[in-house]
């Protein structure tokens, strides 16, 4: 950042900030962004734990947020130095109350990179904290990789309401559907306009973000945060199908078990004749494309670094009834990275062969 | 023709052309009497009287009485009512993101010295550009009024329980962590509050200012030491505060041996006249002595403590930018693609 973020004037266009803890961290994240300006902060489970009220805030305030959880192995301090995929479950629906997040599962270093600017992306667009679950594996063991690619999309800045847009509307509703998408509109500090003004709050809160403790508001409040939740599974990233040519049996992984899934899938092969397709999910909540992988295979293996089959159970909430009984649970949670021979032998042994 | 004695004046305005009016906010739910309330009027009036444009205030509040009453000044103004305790992280994040607002934090005794301690005393030892207001009645007023932390040690609850823990002095506390303005006043004393308002709208570093408000529901009675009478009664100031507005001119009246004359960060002047002899502002070890020497006594020093305008404030330190990082062009925040491939070719 020194060396590529300091203006010709010798200023700043950034700040790095070594917060006194995490509860401090996404509070300057969550202070940053509902100013304009793009912010993150990244930690592991234990950092999670401690940010989860702010981060409650964040979803039902409305603030964007960008969090990396490097996922290491809990409960609790756990193995600090090994890597597991354990926190789908506690993010998924992190903090009191009905609340629902977005989490970007990057599968390599490149995609690390690439989904970073896809997370300010989202968290602008969707006003929402937007968490990157990747793991101790990925994030410091030594990797190779291909040079990441340059993003070419322009910055997604989201719904922003400038003191011209609201001169010609004449004021604005911090919290209302205008879009009919859930996703209302906001306006930043500073702008200079004397209906700019709103009221952030994490209590109870009307369209005009007042405080309100009224039935309607808080349910039609509620109820539009569900709706915004559906919107997002349009915007978050495709899961990348890898393979479907139509075999009986399917794979489903995410994350740093994409290599080892990829050469369980040649074992398989070659050594007992056994085709899966295979499908990476990069993202929750779920696109349609998962939906119609598992209507698709009679078995579908769900392949995780886990004790719980967190992935499996985030998927039966998802999934259609009928289809939750084709979800076979592959695990590995040793704190080692998982390797493709416990895949196999896995996925053999449940197939009876 | 001469107008007819029956018409109105025009309105009273400031240097903006903006009335009173413009300042105001909601009409506020606390109890009638509630020392608060008279905060949220000295800082709609501080604002009015140096002309501060209400769109560029950002008001940030933790939870309790006192974070609630930024809904009841100046609406023209962003708000964030952030979680309990946790406003100067907030803020932090906020004034990083833009500068060139004017900061205004608004907190409680239990809010701070509680359950936010960690986080104030970070706050102020960045000496973050922002006025951090603790509306201070020593009790948990949303709770039924236990003690907070910054109760005396000895002061009476209305159900008679005696406080055996003494109280944490959360200006000699902000004086020590780094803070560059650090203040006490009583939310009854009009004159010298506003005066005081006004001096930290024009400082640019941390301003702590510790307003004792009573809780007439729970702390206005005999035995309280956060009580209007036992405040009216035992209050001593170590200077009498005047301010000159850098778009006024300066009076005349100047006595060196007696008055302290500060120039603040655009031009205005903060004068101290003082009623302690010895009393120095700008001497840190000092400004501690005297707020320990009145705790002794049992006396509520009133006044500024402690004022530096030469120590950089977190922006100046970490050099930011004047322009707020959401107005950067795209080509600033995302350097080309020249720059990706240096990276890359550096990680071979």
């Amino acid at each position: 950042m020194k060396k590529y973020r300091i203006g010709p004037d010798g200023k700043a266009t950034f700040a790095i900030v070594q917060a006194e803890d995490e509860l401090a961290a996404i509070g300057m994240v969550l202070g940053a962004s509902w100013a304009g300006a793009r912010a993150m902060t990244s930690t592991s489970g234990p950092g999670i734990s401690l940010m989860t009220e702010f981060t409650g805030m964040g979803y039902y305030a409305e603030i964007p947020a960008v969090i990396f959880d490097i996922q290491r192995v809990g409960p609790s301090t756990g193995l600090p130095t090994r890597t597991s995929q354990g926190d789908l479950l506690s993010i998924a629906f992190l903090g009191h109350g009905d609340t629902k997040n977005v989490m970007l599962f990057p599968g390599s270093v490149a995609e690390c990179f690439s989904m970073a600017t896809q997370a300010f992306d989202l968290a602008e667009q969707l006003q929402t904290p937007i968490f990157v679950l990747s793991d101790l594996d990925l994030g410091m063991n030594n990797w190779m990789s291909e040079p990441f690619p340059y993003p070419e999309k322009p910055l997604q800045r989201g719904k922003v309401l400038s003191a011209e847009d609201l001169k010609r509307l004449g004021g604005f509703a911090r919290y209302k559907d205008v879009d009919q998408d859930a996703i209302p509109y906001r306006t930043l500090p500073g702008t200079d306009h004397p209906g700019a003004a709103y009221f952030t709050r994490g209590s109870g809160h009307n369209e005009k973000a007042q405080y309100s403790e009224r039935p309607d508001d808080y349910q039609n409040n509620m109820e539009r945060l569900a709706r915004k939740f559906e919107t997002a599974r349009s915007y978050v990233p495709r899961p990348e199908v890898v393979e479907d040519r139509g075999e009986k049996i399917g794979i489903i992984a995410y994350g740093s078990s994409d290599f080892a899934v990829r050469e369980s899938r040649d074992q398989l092969k070659r050594e007992y004749q056994v085709r899966a397709d295979y499908l990476r999910i990069r993202a929750f909540p779920f696109s349609r494309e998962v939906h119609e992988f598992v209507s698709k295979h009679e078995r579908v293996y769900v392949v995780e670094q886990n004790r719980d089959a967190q992935m499996l159970s985030l998927l039966k909430l998802d999934l259609n009834a009928s289809h939750t009984p084709k979800l076979h649970s592959v695990r590995h949670f040793n704190g080692l990275p998982i390797d493709a021979r416990s895949v196999t032998d896995d996925i053999i042994s449940q197939e009876g062969r | 023709m001469a107008s007819t004695p029956t018409s109105t004046p025009a309105p009273k305005t400031n240097r903006l052309g903006l009335q009173v009016i413009d300042y105001r906010g909601g009409k506020t739910t606390l109890c009638a009497g509630c020392g608060h309330n008279a905060i949220s009027e000295r800082v709609i009036d501080a604002m009015y009287e140096m002309g501060v444009q209400p769109e560029r205030v950002l008001k940030l509040s933790g939870i309790g009485c006192s974070s609630k009453t930024p809904a009841y000044f100046i609406a023209r103004a962003h708000s964030f009512n952030s979680l309990h305790g946790r406003m100067p992280s907030v803020a932090t994040g906020a004034v990083l993101a833009n500068r060139s607002m004017l900061s205004l934090g608004v907190s409680g005794d239990g809010d701070t010295a509680s359950i936010g301690m960690g986080q104030f005393i970070h706050l102020m030892r960045r000496n973050l550009p922002i006025i951090y207001i603790i509306e201070d009645n020593g009790v948990y007023g949303l709770t039924k009024g236990q003690f907070s932390a910054t109760a005396d040690l000895g002061s009476k609850q209305k159900s008679g329980v005696i406080n055996d823990l003494p109280a944490i002095d959360t200006c000699a506390l902000a004086i020590q962590m780094g803070a560059t303005f650090v203040a006490r006043s009583f939310s009854g004393d009009k004159k010298q509050l506003l005066t005081m308002l006004k001096a930290a709208i024009a400082h640019r570093g941390t301003v702590m200012l510790d307003v004792i408000s009573p809780c007439v529901t729970f702390n206005d009675h005999e035995g309280s030491t956060k009580s209007y009478k036992y405040v009216q009664e035992h209050e001593e100031a170590v200077a009498e505060v005047g301010f000159v507005p850098h778009f006024e001119d300066i009076a005349v009246d100047y006595d060196p041996g007696t008055t302290f004359d500060v120039r603040m960060h655009d031009g205005s002047h903060l004068r101290l006249r003082k009623l302690h002899e010895d009393y120095d502002p700008t001497n840190k070890i000092n400004a501690v002595k005297n707020l320990m020497e009145a705790h002794e006594k049992g006396e509520v020093l009133t006044g500024i403590f402690y004022i530096d305008t030469q120590k950089p404030n977190f922006v100046d330190l970490l050099q930011m930018t004047e322009t707020p990082l959401a107005q950067l062009p795209q080509e600033t925040v995302r350097p080309p693609k020249r720059v990706l491939d240096e990276v890359m070719e550096s990680l071979r």
